[in-house]
């Protein structure tokens, strides 16, 4: 299988580049390939169609046609395309009105409703709102109370009764008005669009709270589906904007570009992870990369931004610059690093090297936490001298770290192996000041 | 060296965000957020309606639409370029996705050049790769059954419906509540308990699920229980910890000396091309035995299936076609294959 569609187009390009210039029906049966990517990334049929369509009128330009790299070419192209399908600039989340403002949280049974509504109130407490959460899903058993505890562990109160969600949804309001709340949250059941009348009641507790947004919960991992969902929620309740959930799964999220295409709604949040915190504001532009394989490196150096000690990042990056790293500055980096998340989710995040075999997904292949944890235990069990000098670790020091790791001697070796080679690696990338381009350190090197 | 990547991963992401993030601390004061335990996003939902009469198996639930329907309008005039592309469309709309969506087609047409019965093929080519349905069958013993699948698929609710199932064909059911992760799962298992006249087990939130899987074959030994289903928190497929977790409870299960009969994965029929990522991670981490299509009452028609059959060999064992507490039904590759080729 591919795995990124510049490396497929790059295969289908480089068969061209041969006889010279490209000709139209070789563009055709490139963007066969990017078709069949899309519908991979579960991009809606007729939107892959249309934007398959519109990317062939502009590849068949003269300057694409005769450019010397025209497998990149079509793939920005195709990025910049996606990116006015996923509605281009990123939109930010506005709530303009007199308070209390009501935000309406829509959309089908598993899509993620409740977390994001909690999500989304930690994230307006934290800009200084005061949120109230309202659990209006009185269908699925033990909902609410699901509701009530993710609201006691952000902080923000949560409000329900009775047995009627319309008189319920309607009541919010003025619960809100009574205790100082500026924005209404409201969670309400999941629906299946063909449930019509499930539909009619959304569209009653529209009607009576008159909210300010009515954001639709998406799951990522939505196929084909997502655009008829999309259209029926816009229908019956006018949905303002999408929330993407579970996108910290590895699915494209091709769903999302379909939405947004045929609806015109923006993207304004995507669900990024299991802690509450994990809503992040939603960039059209870093999707489209995601979709065609690209990796996505900005949401990654943000989430780092966000997780990582500045200093101690700081004071690792002079070690580093100065050939003088050592394990101590490794296990703290390690630790920095597991705050980030699952090493699997950081390694998707980055680009592929591009280029023939992909050295960094496959030893990416091989990394898993278990390892992490085992590097991390036998680094424990030296003491504070052998970390920082490797060299004096002799034989019977190996014993001790790999009985005292649990792990053999020949693990130690090899861990210790490893980093001689890593920091050899280190020095030698630091000393070419190739700094912030992982893309661009080539396979081979990595295998030292 | 998986070793050497780390490290360079490590140290160019903690120089470009040290620096960016000193510029940026420079620029405005950035505090750390706060790590909460957090929920995951996996409810389904019912409504409890009043039971209809026994179910029987299905492939899903029909709305409107006949069998096939559009495709035998399709092929009405005979085949051209236009009504193979439609039966293209049709499936890529399935979610059978574009690889074995072309590849059925070019199949079709190689053995019907002019359309005849295009739709009578392409169905027993669905029903061939699908495979023989398999039912339920469970022993005299305690039986446990695992369940597992990614957030918001449907695990518990598929658990209350199959725990009334397996309780209306006279069996004593317990159902242990082995997702302490998301708030107030076990509360809404309670309820599913309740309803479907199955003993619960559970611990509080937080609870190690090993532990209350161990806990749940010992009680339901000593309590005579013939089948023991577990439900376990919702995972993403590519969060290596928490599917290590799953093996885990497997072992234990098996430790504390019940045999896992069966294991299930409960797929939603409106998951895209990633539900095959899922269910070869969840392969790769327990031995699933069968996979239980949720939501088929909606639009969706679930045609990942099939690639998780071909691929995997893991077949579809159950099907979700409503919200009552009966709509769990056998899965029929007929009714399944009527279904996708429909327009309903």
């Amino acid at each position: 299988m591919f795995d990124t569609l510049t490396e497929r187009l790059d295969g289908v390009f480089s068969k061209l580049r041969k006889r010279g210039k490209l000709h139209p029906k070789q563009v055709d049966n490139a963007l066969a390939d990017v078709r069949t990517a899309l519908l991979e990334a579960d991009v809606a049929v007729e939107v892959a169609d249309d934007l398959v369509n519109r990317v062939r009128s502009r590849a068949l330009s003269e300057e694409v046609l005769k450019s010397l790299t025209p497998a990149q070419q079509v793939v920005k192209i195709v990025n910049e395309e996606l990116n006015v399908t996923l509605g281009g600039e990123h939109r930010p989340f506005t709530l303009p009105g007199a308070p209390p403002v009501v935000v309406l949280v829509a959309g089908v049974q598993g899509s993620g409703k409740t977390t994001a509504c909690a999500k989304l109130a930690k994230h307006l407490k934290s800009k200084g709102k005061r949120p109230l959460l309202v659990g209006a899903d009185l269908e699925r058993p033990a909902a609410v109370d699901q509701l009530r505890t993710l609201g006691r562990e952000i902080g923000v109160p949560v409000w329900s009764e009775g047995r009627d969600p319309i008189k319920l949804a309607k009541n919010s309001v003025k619960e809100a008005e009574r205790t100082g709340a500026d924005v209404v949250i409201i969670d309400t059941a999941g629906r299946l669009h063909v449930d019509s009348e499930m539909m009619r009641q959304a569209r009653k507790i529209k009607d009576v709270t008159k909210p300010t947004h009515v954001l639709m919960a998406c799951d990522a991992m939505t196929g084909q589906d997502a655009v008829i969902q999309a259209r029926e929620f816009m229908r019956d309740v006018d949905t303002t904007g999408f929330i993407l959930t579970k996108l910290d799964g590895d699915a494209r999220g091709g769903a999302a570009l379909s939405m947004t295409a045929v609806t015109g709604r923006p993207i304004f949040f995507a669900g990024t992870g299991e802690r509450l915190d994990d809503l992040e504001p939603f960039y059209p532009d870093r999707m489209a990369g995601r979709i065609l394989g690209m990796g996505d490196v900005l949401t990654l150096i943000e989430k780092a931004q966000g997780t990582v000690d500045a200093e101690k990042a700081a004071a690792a990056a002079e070690q580093m610059l100065q050939g003088r790293f050592n394990l101590e500055d490794f296990l703290e980096q390690l630790r920095q690093m597991r705050k980030l998340g699952p090493i699997q989710d950081i390694l998707k995040m980055l680009p592929g090297v591009p280029g023939g075999k992909n050295a960094v997904k496959e030893m990416a292949e091989e990394v898993n936490e278990a390892e992490l944890r085992r590097a991390e235990a036998m680094i424990l069990s030296m003491t504070l001298e052998e970390r920082r000098n490797p060299a004096i670790i002799s034989g019977s020091r190996r014993l001790r770290i790999a009985n005292g790791s649990g792990t053999t001697t020949a693990d130690v070796n090899q861990l210790l192996k490893d980093f001689e080679g890593a920091r050899k690696m280190m020095r030698s990338m630091m000393g070419g000041k190739r700094l912030p381009g992982m893309a661009r350190i080539p396979g081979p090197q990595l295998k030292a | 060296m998986w070793f050497v990547l780390v490290f360079a991963l490590l140290a160019v992401l903690l120089v470009i965000a040290g620096t960016m993030r000193i510029v940026r601390r420079r620029r405005a004061g950035l505090g750390h957020g706060r790590v909460f335990p957090a929920a995951l996003e996996h409810p389904a939902p019912q409504r409890h309606g009043e039971a209809p009469p026994e179910a029987s198996p299905s492939g899903g639930a029909f709305r409107g639409g006949g069998l096939g329907s559009t495709l035998k309008g399709l092929f009405h005039g005979g085949a051209t370029e236009a009504t193979w592309h439609e039966l293209e469309e049709l499936l890529l709309k399935a979610d059978v996705g574009p690889k074995a969506a072309s590849d059925m087609v070019h199949r079709v047409r190689a053995d019907h050049p002019t359309g005849g019965d295009v739709i009578d093929t392409v169905r027993t080519e669905i029903l061939s790769i699908l495979g023989p349905d398999r039912p339920l069958t469970l022993d005299g013993r305690l039986s446990v059954i695992l369940v597992v699948g990614v957030n918001g698929s449907g695990k518990t609710t598929t658990i209350g419906k199959l725990a009334k199932r397996l309780v209306s064909e006279g069996r004593i059911v317990s159902v242990a509540a082995a997702d302490t992760f998301r708030a107030a799962a076990g509360e809404q298992l309670a309820i599913w308990a309740r309803v479907a006249g199955a003993q619960l087990i559970a611990q509080d939130r937080g609870a190690d699920p090993g532990a209350v899987a161990f806990d749940a074959v010992k009680a339901s030994e000593a309590r005579g229980v013939d089948v023991l289903i577990v439900d376990t928190a919702g995972r993403l497929h590519t969060k290596q910890p928490l599917m290590d977790e799953l093996s885990k409870i497997a072992r234990v299960i098996e430790k504390a000396g019940a045999a896992v009969v069966e294991t299930f994965l409960v797929l939603d029929a409106q998951t895209g091309q990633n539900g095959i990522a899922q269910a070869r991670a969840f392969t790769d981490a327990v031995t699933i035995t069968g996979v239980v299509l949720t939501k088929t009452d909606g639009s969706a028609k679930g045609g990942i299936v099939l690639a998780v059959r071909e691929e995997l060999g893991v077949p579809v064992r159950f099907v979700g076609v409503g919200e009552r507490p009966n709509d769990l039904r056998p899965f029929d590759a007929g009714v399944f294959a009527d279904r996708l080729l429909s327009s309903g």
